[in-house]
């Protein structure tokens, strides 16, 4: 009933314009420092066509969609050659939609010398949800990589100790995953009851 | 094997060892147990509950004597599924859930999660210049009044126990200020997408100036009980060393990776809001120790209100503009007004939805009940909080919910150093150097 | 095991009991040392009300005692995730009895807004709470009020044979009660 859906829109709401999900790579020039830093890997890095899926530059921001069997070298490579110093964390992202390539890791990076950030994405499927870890390369992943495993269940290769951070050590199931119920009781007041959030009728 | 036998506090074989646990008042004849196991490491753990461990905070010590010599910390006690509930939420309602992750600088969190949003909507130009001012000016107090915790908190910890009263005292003056302009003391999701919730007040710069006047008159009590103590010196000099390699590959950031040395701050190498317009100095320390944080978050006080008197200046003269963006399918409809019964909406706003306007009524309804849609695609925006880089990275699939929300809490990645401060240090030192990390450990578990 | 020392083993009968009764009271509520059990924002505004503009230490309460075997009172002080509530389980059960409990917040109340998976819905899963005190956070005012109350209720608590029979009475009242799910409220 609400929501506008098609084009059955009358209220200007829908009238966004909706980029849809870039399925392919951003074409050069990508603008601003971008392109330094994709000639610079690509100059470092001779593998870089083999190894890096994508390229997107959306919203002012580069992201490289890396295999996961050649993130640790890329990952080397940005460290030492192009000096991207910091990680700022793993985020994990589910998408239960894209088939094979469920569950998303994505590594925001920065640095400090050049003041630039790009990010680095890696997708698996959720029959194989193996990621090599990325601890050797900046040891502040260390507990982000344990944080999206308890949250999310990708496992991370060579991790010196794999184990649940946020949730109980026992707990079974991985959070944020989509298919996780939200897990809310229902309200009771005064004789109405509210359901929890993920089961109310949604406004979408 | 034990000696008395009192049914709270037995001692009990367990695959790793002996289990003590220890009520106080029977400490000689724990001791003489423990000899008798002629074990010299003993595990000791800190638990949850604690009040020296700055929230709920589990470190677990394998002590050699009083020397520490394997440090873990147990995280998660607080963790909230904030990020998940968030998905449940439209863009704004997210606002509520993200200021009570990082609970002393709520207005951090909110406006990191803003920028996010509106970086997405592609308004991050259409975001009016008071609203950018009010931002900036609502997060240098709330930088004040979380560093007054983190000082007050840390003396505490160490035993010195005046400086707690007299940064509460600060931190009231700041709370004020927030009550006033916002409506509640904490976790005010004050800063929406688009702009902040609504205006100053009449007659609220003058109340701010008061209070900047007084909080630098007020800010000496520290220095003066404090800066050049002794005993504060002992205690905090060389103590949680870390330097500049380590901060970078734990990824640290913030006071802890400024007393290094390296200069790094967001507010100057990556401004947002409005930043580059502001005089203001990077405040750093050379000896990568907790004294030299502690001196860091000292001055970092006179560096905000130097930028809050800057902003006050500009709010006199941006009076009368708006403060939430101009494109009436984003901004958030409601007007607030102080009534006869509290706050509450407007009568005028009230008036012109159900008297004069369809389509504002219409406006008001769709933004509040279903939200604005926020075109698909992913962002990291990141703000300089007073613990370090706050980052969120936020994905949109295009509906009026997030699809998903990630807060990349500079706390977090704070406190993996505890381990790489305070192995090899004693006991008493831990203390100071989590002190001088200042985690909160609402945003480290979110 | 040493003597028996509590009060509640050496109560005497009728109008003397009475007596006691209204001293025990008097000089349990004025020196009520609270366990340091904060946890997330609340704990914050209680360390407000303890500091030096909301003062609790006119109460007798400043002193929050780190160990819960010296404690009395018992301020759920936050969120209580799923992680955490053995503990404040544990933390209640090495309490000495008489003991209270204020869950301060809407978190600790019932949840509050977070109900999902991670937060136990409502302190009083885990431990019998006296005082609830909604808020997001709670003012240190109303803190205080919520103490104050509680104060009150110490002041007027029973003993002995006297507690036994209340305890009946308010069960029996609420087995007699209406449930919550036919109060209408105004609707009715």
């Amino acid at each position: 009933m609400f929501g506008a859906k098609g084009s059955g829109d009358t209220s200007g709401y829908g009238g966004l314009v909706r980029t849809a999900a870039s399925s392919g790579s951003s074409e050069r020039p990508y603008g601003g420092y971008f392109d330094e830093v994709a000639d610079d890997l690509e100059r470092a890095y001779p593998d870089f066509a083999d190894a890096i899926e994508r390229v997107v530059v959306d919203r002012g921001e580069l992201t490289l969609h890396v295999k996961r069997e050649r993130l640790v070298e890329v990952s080397t490579i940005l460290r030492d050659k192009l000096l991207f110093e910091m990680c700022l964390g793993v985020s994990g992202v589910n998408y239960p939609a894209d088939t094979n390539r469920e569950l998303h890791a994505v590594y925001p990076l920065l640095s400090m010398t050049h003041n630039r950030r790009i990010r680095l994405e890696v997708s698996v499927p959720d029959s194989d949800p193996h990621i090599p870890s990325l601890v050797e390369v900046w040891a502040g992943n260390n507990w982000n990589e344990r944080e999206t495993f308890d949250m999310f269940g990708i496992i991370f290769d060579g991790h010196p100790g794999l184990t649940r951070i946020l949730m109980p050590d026992d707990w079974r199931g991985h959070p944020q995953r989509k298919d996780y119920p939200l897990g809310g009781i229902p309200v009771e007041y005064k004789g109405a009851t509210v359901p929890p959030p993920n089961e109310r009728r949604s406004y979408r | 094997m034990t000696t008395y036998s009192d049914p709270y506090a037995s001692s009990r074989e367990t695959t790793e060892g002996t289990v003590f646990s220890v009520t106080g008042g029977d400490w000689d004849s724990l001791v003489t147990e423990i000899g008798a196991t002629k074990e010299e490491r003993v595990v000791v753990n800190m638990g949850p509950q604690h009040p020296s461990t700055h929230g709920v905070l589990r470190l677990v010590l394998e002590l050699e004597g009083e020397t520490v010599t394997e440090l873990r910390c147990g995280v998660g006690y607080l963790h909230t599924g904030i990020e998940k509930n968030a998905e449940y939420r439209s863009w704004t309602q997210g606002v509520t859930f993200v200021t009570r992750m990082d609970y002393l600088a709520p207005l951090f969190n909110e406006t990191a999660y803003c920028l996010g949003v509106e970086k997405l909507l592609g308004i991050t130009n259409d975001v009016p210049e008071r609203a950018s001012v009010i931002r900036v000016m609502m997060m240098e107090f709330n930088r004040i009044s979380s560093h007054m915790v983190a000082l007050g908190t840390g003396a505490l910890e160490l035993g010195a126990l005046s400086p707690m009263i007299f940064c509460f005292r600060e931190r009231e003056k700041v709370l004020d200020v927030f009550e006033l302009i916002a409506g509640l003391r904490m976790n005010m999701a004050y800063v929406r997408p688009g702009g902040v919730a609504q205006d100053l007040p009449a007659g609220a710069l003058p109340k701010l100036r008061e209070t900047v006047k007084e909080l630098r008159r007020d800010f000496k009590d520290n220095d003066k009980l404090l800066i050049g103590n002794t005993i504060w010196m002992k205690r905090t000099e060389g103590i949680g060393f870390l330097d500049l390699a380590g901060a970078t590959t734990l990824g640290i950031t913030g006071p802890v990776l400024r007393s290094t040395g390296l200069p790094w701050d967001l507010r100057k190498m990556q401004p947002y809001c409005g930043y580059e317009d502001y005089n203001f100095d990077v405040i750093t320390a050379n000896t990568s120790d907790v004294y030299g944080r502690f001196l860091i978050r000292m001055n970092e006080l006179e560096q905000s209100l130097r930028i809050i008197e800057q902003c006050i200046d500009k709010l006199e003269k941006l009076e009368g503009a708006p403060v939430m963006v101009a494109d009436k399918k984003i901004a958030w409809p409601a007007q607030l007004a102080l009534g006869g019964d509290g706050l509450g909406n407007s009568l005028d706003h009230i008036r012109e939805i159900m008297g004069t306007s369809m389509e504002s009524l219409i406006h008001h309804f769709k933004l509040v009940t279903e939200g604005f849609r926020v075109p698909a695609g992913q962002v990291y925006s990141a703000v300089e909080s007073p613990r370090g880089e706050m980052g969120v990275h936020l994905v949109s699939d295009g509906g009026t919910k997030p699809f998903r929300v990630h807060f990349r809490e500079p706390s977090f990645n704070n406190l993996q150093a505890t381990a790489a401060m305070c192995e090899g240090s004693l006991i008493a030192d831990i203390i100071g150097a989590v002190a001088s990390i200042d985690p909160v450990m609402g945003g480290v578990d979110r | 095991m040493g003597l028996i020392v509590g009060l509640e083993e050496k109560l005497p009968s009728g109008l003397v009991l009475t007596s006691v009764e209204k001293l025990a009271g008097y000089m349990r509520k004025n020196s009520l040392w609270p366990a340091t059990f904060g946890l997330a924002c609340c704990a914050i505004e209680m360390m407000a009300a303890g500091a030096g503009r909301y003062d609790l230490a006119r109460f007798g309460m400043e002193v929050f005692r780190a160990s819960p075997r010296q404690a009395d009172l018992m301020i759920v002080a936050g969120r209580v995730s799923n992680k955490m509530a053995p503990v404040l389980r544990q933390i209640y059960d090495q309490m000495a009895a008489p003991k209270w409990v204020i869950a301060m917040g809407a978190c600790a109340s019932s949840g509050g807004m977070f109900n999902n998976y991670a937060i136990v819905q409502g302190v009083d899963h885990v431990v019998p709470v006296d005082i609830y005190l909604p808020g997001c956070p709670p003012r240190p005012e109303m803190l205080m009020d919520a103490i104050l109350k509680l104060h009150e209720n110490i002041n007027n608590e029973k003993l002995g044979p006297n507690r036994e029979r209340i305890i009946r009475e308010v069960e029996e009242a609420a087995m007699a009660a209406k449930p919550t799910h036919q109060l209408k409220g105004l609707l009715a």
